[in-house]
C-alpha cells in the first residue's frame, strides 16, 4: 500500500509549516556550523537583536510593515493562481507614485490632504504597474511570471533614468529626489506615542505600520467576504468552471493583479514616506521578493501573513545585528535563511507530508480502534 | 573610414565576449525548458558558477580546477531544482527563484569566510586565468588588408570559453534534433505521457536536462569570474540568467535562434557603452537605460505576441504524475 492517509487539518495548517521552517533552519544552522562558528550564538545574537535592545523592536516593526505589504501582494495575486514575482517592481514605481504627488503638491497643500494622497498615488502606481502584466496573462496569453521578472527590470531601469534624471535633486550627484516637504511626511510612531506619553527609543517605525494593519483586514474582507474575492478564488481554483458559472475569468485576473500591485504599491508608504521622505536608488532593497517567502510561508492568509512578516522583521533586525558580533557570519545570513525558507516551505513544502501523515495515522489507530 | 571600421570590429569584439555567458546560459535554458522545466534559476546558477571558480581558483591557482568546480557547483545547484520539482512535484518558479536566492546568499556568506573580503575573491594573476588565445598566423594575416583585421580582432584573440561557447550552439541543436536522447527530450517537454508510456523515465529525461544545463551554467559563471573577470564580485551574474532566459524565449526555445538573441543583446550591451554620451544626428542621445531595457521590452513584446507567436513547450510548468 502506498496510499497516504489524509493529514488532520491541524497538522496541515500549524505542524507541517512549523516542520519546514525547522528544516530551513536546521540547513542554515549547518551551514554556519560549516563556517566554523556556533549556529546557537548566531541564532542567540539575532534573538537579542531582534527584540531585547530598546530600539530593536521598533526597527523589526518597521521592517515587519514592508513584508505585510509585499507579501499580501504575492498572496492576493496567489488566489487568483497568479505568480506575482514583479512585487519588487511595482513597490518601486508605486515610490514614484507617492514623490510625484509629494513633489507637486507637498510644499502648497496641508497634510490631511497631501499625505492620503501620495497612499493612494502610490498604490494607484503600483496597481498600474501589475496591470499591465495581468492584462497581458490574460488576454495576450503571456506568461505572468515571465512578464513580472521582466517589469522589475524594466521599473529598475525607468526609475533609474528618472532618479538620474529628471527626479534628480538640483546640484546633487547621488540619484534621488529632493526631500519632501513635511506634508508629506508620514508621523514617527516615537512621536505620535510620545504624544500620548509613551517613550519609544530612537527608530523608523512609522504611521505606516497602521495602514499595513488596516491592509490586513482589508485583504481578508476582500478574498473572503465580498463577491469579488470569491471570484477571485473561484478563478484560482479553477478557471474552466469558473468560466461556466459565468465568471469573466481575463476581468477578474486583471483586477486581481491590479489589486496585488496595489499592496506592493503602499510598500513605499513605509519606505518613501515614513523613512527616507524622499525616493532613493533601490529602496526596495529586495523586500518584493521577501514577500513570496512571507506568502508561502503565511499560506495566503492575513494571520499567517502578520506572523512571517514578524518572523522576517525579526530576521531582518537580528541578522543585521550579526554584522558588530561577528567577523566571518553577516546579515546576508538572512538572504541565506530567506532561500532555505521559500526551498522548505515553498517548493518541498510537501516533503514532509507523507510521512508525517503516516506517522500520525499510526498513533491514532490504535486509539480508534479501542474506540470502535 | 578605417576608424569607423575598426570601431565596428571593436563593437563585434565586445559583443561575442558580452553574449558568451548569455549563450552559454541560453543553452541550458533550452535545455530545462524543453524538458518541461521552467528555469528561471539560470541566474543563480550562473552567480555560484562565477563564485566557485574563483574561489577555487585561488586556492589552488588552477583555471582548470576552478572551471571543473564551478561545473559542479551549478549542476549541484541543477540537481537541487530537480529534487524540488521532479522528485517532489514541487512548483517550478519558486523552487528556482529559492535557487536564486540561496546563491546570492551563499556565495557572499562563503566568500566573506573564505576571504574576509567583504564577499570578493581574491585577485587572480594572469596565469590564473583564462586568457585569449592568439590564433596561428595573426601576423601574416596582417598583411591583408580588412580580412587581416577581422581575424586579428574578431576570430582570434578571444579565451577558450567563448570558443566553446560557440561550439554549444550547433552542439546543442545536434543533440536535440538528431540524437535519440533530443527526441524524448523534446517529446517529454511537449506529451511526457507518450515518452512514460513508451517506458522511458520522465523524470531521468528530466534530470539529465538540468544536468547538462547546469555543465553550461557553471561555465558560462566561470567565464565570468576567471576570464573575462579576474575575481568574484558579489551579484557579478547582474542579471545575465534573466536576459538568458529572455534570449530563449525570444529564440522560440530553439539554440541557433537562441543565440542570434544572445549575439544580438550582447551587441546593444555593447553599443551602449560606447553610445554613451554620443550625440546622434537626428536622434540626439539615446539614454542608456533605455538601451539596457530593450531586452526586457522586446520579450514582453514578443511573448504578447506582438511580434511573432512564441510557441512554448506545452507540458512546460506542470509536474509530472503518472
Amino acid at each position: 500500500m502506498n496510499v497516504t492517509p489524509p493529514l488532520p487539518k491541524w497538522a496541515d495548517l500549524i505542524l507541517l509549516p512549523l516542520i519546514n521552517l525547522f528544516a530551513a533552519f536546521f540547513v542554515c544552522g549547518l551551514i554556519v556550523l560549516a563556517i566554523g562558528e556556533n549556529p546557537f550564538t548566531a541564532l542567540n545574537v539575532m534573538i537579542k537583536g531582534a527584540f531585547f535592545y530598546p530600539e530593536s523592536l521598533g526597527y523589526t516593526l518597521y521592517y515587519t510593515t514592508n513584508f505585510i505589504f509585499t507579501g499580501l501582494a504575492v498572496a492576493t495575486a496567489f488566489h487568483a493562481l497568479m505568480f506575482n514575482i514583479g512585487g519588487e517592481g511595482q513597490a518601486y514605481i508605486g515610490g514614484l507614485g507617492a514623490a510625484v504627488v509629494a513633489l507637486l503638491f507637498g510644499p502648497n497643500l496641508p497634510m490631511l490632504i497631501v499625505l492620503p494622497l501620495c497612499i493612494l498615488s502610490s498604490a494607484a502606481f503600483g496597481a498600474l504597474w501589475a496591470l499591465i502584466p495581468g492584462y497581458l496573462q490574460a488576454k495576450r496569453g503571456s506568461h505572468i511570471v515571465i512578464t513580472t521578472i521582466m517589469f522589475n527590470f524594466l521599473a529598475s531601469s525607468l526609475m533609474v533614468w528618472l532618479l538620474a534624471g529628471p527626479l534628480m535633486q538640483q546640484g546633487q550627484q547621488s540619484p534621488q529626489t529632493v526631500l519632501f516637504a513635511d506634508a508629506a511626511q508620514l508621523p514617527q510612531m516615537r512621536e505620535v506615542l510620545g504624544y500620548f506619553g509613551f517613550e519609544l527609543a530612537n527608530s523608523p517605525w512609522n504611521l505606516s505600520f497602521f495602514i499595513a494593519l488596516i491592509a490586513l483586514v482589508v485583504f481578508y474582507i476582500l478574498i473572503w467576504k465580498t463577491r469579488l474575492g470569491y471570484e477571485i478564488r473561484a478563478v484560482g481554483k479553477n478557471q474552466e468552471a469558473a468560466r461556466y458559472a459565468g465568471i469573466n475569468v481575463a476581468k477578474i485576473i486583471i483586477i486581481a493583479m491590479a489589486i496585488s500591485g496595489a499592496f506592493a504599491g503602499l510598500m513605499a508608504t513605509n519606505e518613501v514616506l515614513g523613512v527616507h521622505n524622499r525616493v532613493i536608488l533601490n529602496f526596495t532593497a529586495g523586500y518584493g521578493f521577501t514577500g513570496i517567502a512571507v506568502a508561502l510561508m503565511g499560506r495566503n492568509h492575513p494571520i499567517g501573513i502578520f506572523l512571517a512578516s514578524l518572523l522576517f522583521g525579526a530576521l531582518y533586525q537580528g541578522g543585521a545585528e550579526l554584522d558588530f558580533e561577528f567577523t566571518s557570519i553577516t546579515r546576508e545570513m538572512v538572504v541565506l535563511i530567506q532561500g532555505m525558507i521559500i526551498l522548505f516551505s515553498g517548493a518541498l513544502a510537501y516533503m514532509f507530508n507523507p510521512s508525517l501523515a503516516r506517522l500520525i495515522a499510526r498513533i491514532s489507530a490504535p486509539k480508534e480502534a479501542t474506540d470502535g | 573610414m578605417a576608424d569607423f571600421m575598426l570601431q565596428l570590429l571593436l563593437t563585434f569584439d565586445a559583443t561575442l565576449r558580452l553574449a558568451t555567458p548569455l549563450i552559454l546560459c541560453a543553452m541550458a535554458g533550452i535545455f530545462s525548458e524543453r524538458s518541461g522545466i521552467v528555469d528561471i534559476s539560470l541566474e543563480g546558477k550562473l552567480l555560484s558558477g562565477a563564485f566557485v571558480a574563483a574561489a577555487v581558483t585561488a586556492l589552488t591557482g588552477s583555471p582548470w580546477i576552478g572551471l571543473m568546480a564551478a561545473i559542479c557547483a551549478s549542476v549541484f545547484m541543477s540537481l537541487i531544482h530537480g529534487f524540488a520539482c521532479i522528485t517532489h512535484r514541487g512548483d517550478q518558479v519558486v523552487s528556482g527563484l529559492a535557487i536564486n536566492i540561496l546563491a546570492s546568499g551563499l556565495t557572499i556568506i562563503i566568500g566573506i569566510a573564505l576571504f574576509k573580503k567583504g564577499g570578493q575573491t581574491p585577485a587572480l594573476s594572469s596565469d590564473e586565468r583564462f586568457r585569449g588565445i592568439e590564433w596561428f598566423g595573426v601576423n601574416l594575416m596582417d598583411n591583408i588588408p580588412i580580412i587581416g583585421t577581422i581575424y586579428r580582432q574578431l576570430i582570434s584573440g578571444h579565451s577558450l570559453l567563448v570558443y566553446m561557447a560557440l561550439l554549444a550552439v550547433p552542439l546543442c541543436a545536434f543533440i536535440l534534433y538528431r540524437t535519440r536522447y533530443g527526441l524524448r527530450l523534446r517529446a517529454v517537454g511537449e506529451k511526457p505521457e507518450s515518452v512514460d508510456s513508451a517506458g522511458v523515465s520522465v523524470a531521468w529525461l528530466r534530470y539529465r536536462a538540468l544536468i547538462i544545463g547546469g555543465i553550461f551554467c557553471g561555465i558560462a559563471g566561470a567565464y565570468l569570474s576567471i576570464s573575462h573577470g579576474a575575481n568574484f564580485v558579489r551579484e557579478m551574474s547582474a542579471g545575465k540568467g534573466y536576459i538568458a532566459l529572455a534570449a530563449v524565449i525570444f529564440g522560440n526555445w530553439r539554440p541557433i535562434k537562441a543565440f542570434y538573441a544572445c549575439l544580438l543583446f550582447g551587441f546593444l550591451d555593447a553599443a551602449t557603452s560606447r553610445l554613451q554620451g554620443v550625440d546622434i544626428p537626428l536622434i540626439g542621445e539615446i539614454p542608456i537605460q533605455l538601451m539596457l531595457a530593450i531586452p526586457y521590452i522586446v520579450t514582453v513584446l514578443l511573448l504578447a505576441g506582438f511580434i511573432g507567436r512564441p510557441t512554448p513547450p506545452a507540458a512546460i510548468g506542470v509536474p509530472y504524475e503518472k
